[in-house]
C-alpha cells in the first residue's frame, strides 16, 4: 500500500488532483463516445449535448491547474510528487484539447446530419472505438501507475494512423467520383483527422504515465512503438 | 604500447589515458577524461559519541570546484560526517572514527597531520553567525589568518577586500570597517563568518546549515554567494531545506540514521530518486 504523506493537507490536495484529473478523463472519454454516437447515429441532439460537456472540461482544466499551483507554491514538491504535479497540468491540457476534437466532430456531425450519407460508416466507427480504448487504457495505467498498460496505448497509435489513412484513400476516390460529394468528403475526412489527433493525445498522455512512474521521458523517441 | 591511466596536475586534476613509447620512455596524452578527481574521499567511515554510532560505513566522494549538499532528518550524521572532514569531531570527548578520510588522497588522520593546518584547508560556517562580538569586522575576518603569524597591513587590506567582496559584504561593510562585528545584521554576520573562512584561502569549504538562522531575503544573499564561490571552492553544505539544496548544490547525499542511502547529480536525485527511502523523505512520507 502506498504511504501517506506526513501532512494531512498536502496529502488531501494531492488526491484532489488526482481526482479532479479522472473525473475530467471521464468526461472527455464519454465526449469521444457520444461524438461518434451522434454521427454514426444522426443524432443531432445528442451532438448538441455533447458540445456543451465541452464547457465543462474546460472548467477542469482551469480548476485543476490552479490547483496544482497551490500545491507547487505552498508545498514545493519533490520527487514522485513533482513529477506527478508537473504532469497533472500537461495532463489537463491534453484531457481538455480531446474534449475540443470531440466537440469539432460533434459539429461536423450536425453539419452531416442535414445531407444525404455518402456512404455508411465503417472506419470511422472503428478509429473511434480504438481511441475510446487508448483514453481508457491511458487512464488505468495513470491510475494503476501500470507502465505495461501505458506502453500498450503507444504501440496501439500506429493502428490509428493505419485506419486514418484507409479512410483518406476512401475519400480521395469518393471525391474524384464527382464534385458533389467533395463538401462533405471534407467534412468526413476532418472527424477522421480529429480521431488521429485524439490518438495522439493518448501517446501523450501514455508517456506522461511512463515518466510519473519511474522517471524516463520518451518522448520523441521510437521507443514502445517498434 | 603501454597505456596507463595518470592524473594530470591540472586544477581540477582530470582522468588521462597515455600512450608510453617503450624505446624513447615518452608519454603521450590520447584521451583526457572530464571526469573530475574526487578532491575528498570518505571510505567506509563509520563514527561514535561513546557507545552510540552515529556514522556507517559511509563512503563518499566530494568533487572539487562544485557544490555537494548533504540531507537527511536530524540525528541522521549529516553533521558529524562534514565535522569528519575537518577532525572537528574529534574535539567532542568520547568521539571516535573507523575508516578514511582522504583529502587529495591524503589520509587526514595520519598522525604527522596537524588539525589546525588542516583546518586552515578546510574550512568551515556554522548554523549560527558566530563573529568575535567584541572584534571590528575588520579583525573578523583577519583572525583566522592571525593565528598562523604577523601579517603586513597593506597584506591584510587586501585580504579583507578580497575576502569582504567574495562572501558580497564589502560594499555594505566597506565604510564600517572598524566597527564591531556584532552590530551587522543577521545575514550580514554570516557573511562575514564566510569571509572569515574565505581570508585563509580553504581549498575546501563546509556549511553545516548556514541559512536555518536567516531570513530568506538573507538567505539568498548567501546562496547567490555560494553560486559566485563554488568555481573557486569545494563546497559542502549541510542543509535541512531541501529546496535549499535543490538550488545551491550539484550532487546531494541523502544520509538516514548514520547510513549514506543515496547520492547523485540533485536533479535526478530530486525528481526521481532510486531508493525508496529517498522518495519517502522527499514527499514527506511516513507508514
Amino acid at each position: 500500500m502506498d504511504r501517506k504523506h506526513t501532512d494531512a493537507e498536502y496529502e488531501r490536495m494531492l488526491q484532489q488532483i488526482r481526482e479532479r484529473l479522472l473525473l475530467m478523463a471521464g468526461r472527455v472519454e464519454d465526449m469521444i463516445h457520444d461524438a461518434i454516437e451522434s454521427l454514426v447515429q444522426r443524432n443531432s441532439e445528442l451532438a448538441r449535448k455533447t458540445i456543451e460537456k465541452d464547457l465543462e472540461v474546460n472548467q477542469d482544466e482551469v480548476e485543476t491547474d490552479h490547483l496544482c499551483m497551490v500545491v507547487l507554491a505552498r508545498w514545493q514538491p519533490l520527487a514522485s510528487d513533482l513529477r506527478f504535479i508537473t504532469l497533472a497540468m500537461k495532463m489537463v491540457t491534453d484531457l481538455e484539447r480531446i474534449g475540443d476534437m470531440a466537440e469539432r466532430i460533434c459539429r461536423r456531425a450536425l453539419w452531416l446530419n442535414e445531407r444525404q450519407p455518402l456512404k455508411p460508416y465503417v472506419d470511422i466507427p472503428r478509429m473511434g472505438k480504438i481511441v475510446e480504448q487508448l483514453l481508457k487504457t491511458a487512464v488505468d495505467a495513470f491510475v494503476d501507475g501500470d507502465i505495461e498498460r501505458a506502453k500498450e496505448v503507444i504501440r496501439r497509435d500506429d493502428e490509428i494512423d493505419a485506419l486514418y489513412r484507409n479512410v483518406l484513400v476512401e475519400l480521395i476516390h469518393i471525391m474524384q467520383s464527382g464534385e458533389e460529394y467533395v463538401e462533405r468528403a471534407l467534412h468526413v475526412q476532418t472527424v477522421a483527422k480529429m480521431l488521429e489527433r485524439i490518438a495522439d493525445h493518448c501517446t501523450n498522455l501514455a508517456e506522461h504515465v511512463v515518466f510519473l512512474v519511474n522517471g524516463e521521458d520518451i518522448r520523441h523517441s521510437r521507443r514502445y512503438r517498434d | 604500447m603501454n597505456l596507463s591511466v595518470e592524473q594530470t596536475s591540472e586544477s581540477p586534476p582530470s582522468s588521462v589515458l597515455v600512450r608510453v613509447n617503450p624505446e624513447t620512455g615518452q608519454g603521450q596524452t590520447i584521451l583526457k577524461s572530464n571526469v573530475p578527481v574526487p578532491k575528498i574521499k570518505a571510505r567506509g567511515l563509520s563514527a561514535w559519541f561513546g557507545a552510540k554510532q552515529v556514522l556507517r560505513e559511509i563512503d563518499l566522494y566530494i568533487y572539487p570546484r562544485s557544490v555537494t549538499a548533504i540531507i537527511g532528518p536530524s540525528g541522521c550524521g549529516k553533521s558529524t560526517f562534514i565535522r569528519c572532514l575537518n577532525r572537528l569531531h574529534e574535539m567532542v570527548p568520547g568521539a571516535r572514527l573507523a575508516g578514511q578520510v582522504l583529502l587529495d588522497d591524503q589520509d587526514i588522520n595520519a598522525p604527522q597531520v596537524d588539525p589546525v593546518l588542516l583546518r586552515r584547508r578546510v574550512g568551515m560556517v556554522f548554523q549560527k553567525p558566530n563573529p568575535f562580538p567584541t572584534m571590528s569586522v575588520r579583525d573578523n575576518v583577519l583572525a583566522g589568518l592571525r593565528l598562523c603569524g604577523k601579517l603586513k597591513r597593506e597584506q591584510a587590506d587586501e585580504i579583507v577586500e578580497r575576502a569582504l567582496r567574495q562572501a558580497a559584504l564589502w560594499d555594505e561593510v566597506k565604510d564600517r570597517l572598524r566597527e564591531p562585528g556584532a552590530g551587522l545584521s543577521g545575514g550580514q554576520q554570516q557573511r562575514l563568518c564566510i569571509a572569515r573562512t574565505l581570508a585563509v584561502e580553504p581549498e575546501v569549504v563546509l556549511m553545516d546549515e548556514p541559512c536555518s538562522a536567516l531570513d530568506p531575503i538573507a538567505t539568498a544573499r548567501i546562496e547567490a554567494l555560494i553560486h559566485e564561490i563554488k568555481h573557486q571552492y569545494t563546497i559542502v553544505i549541510v542543509t535541512h531545506n531541501m529546496q535549499q539544496a535543490a538550488r545551491v548544490s550539484e550532487r546531494t547525499a541523502f544520509f538516514l540514521m548514520g547510513e549514506l542511502i543515496e547520492v547523485g547529480e540533485t536533479s535526478r536525485l530530486f525528481t526521481s530518486p532510486r531508493d525508496r527511502r529517498t522518495e519517502d523523505y522527499l514527499t514527506g512520507k511516513f507508514g
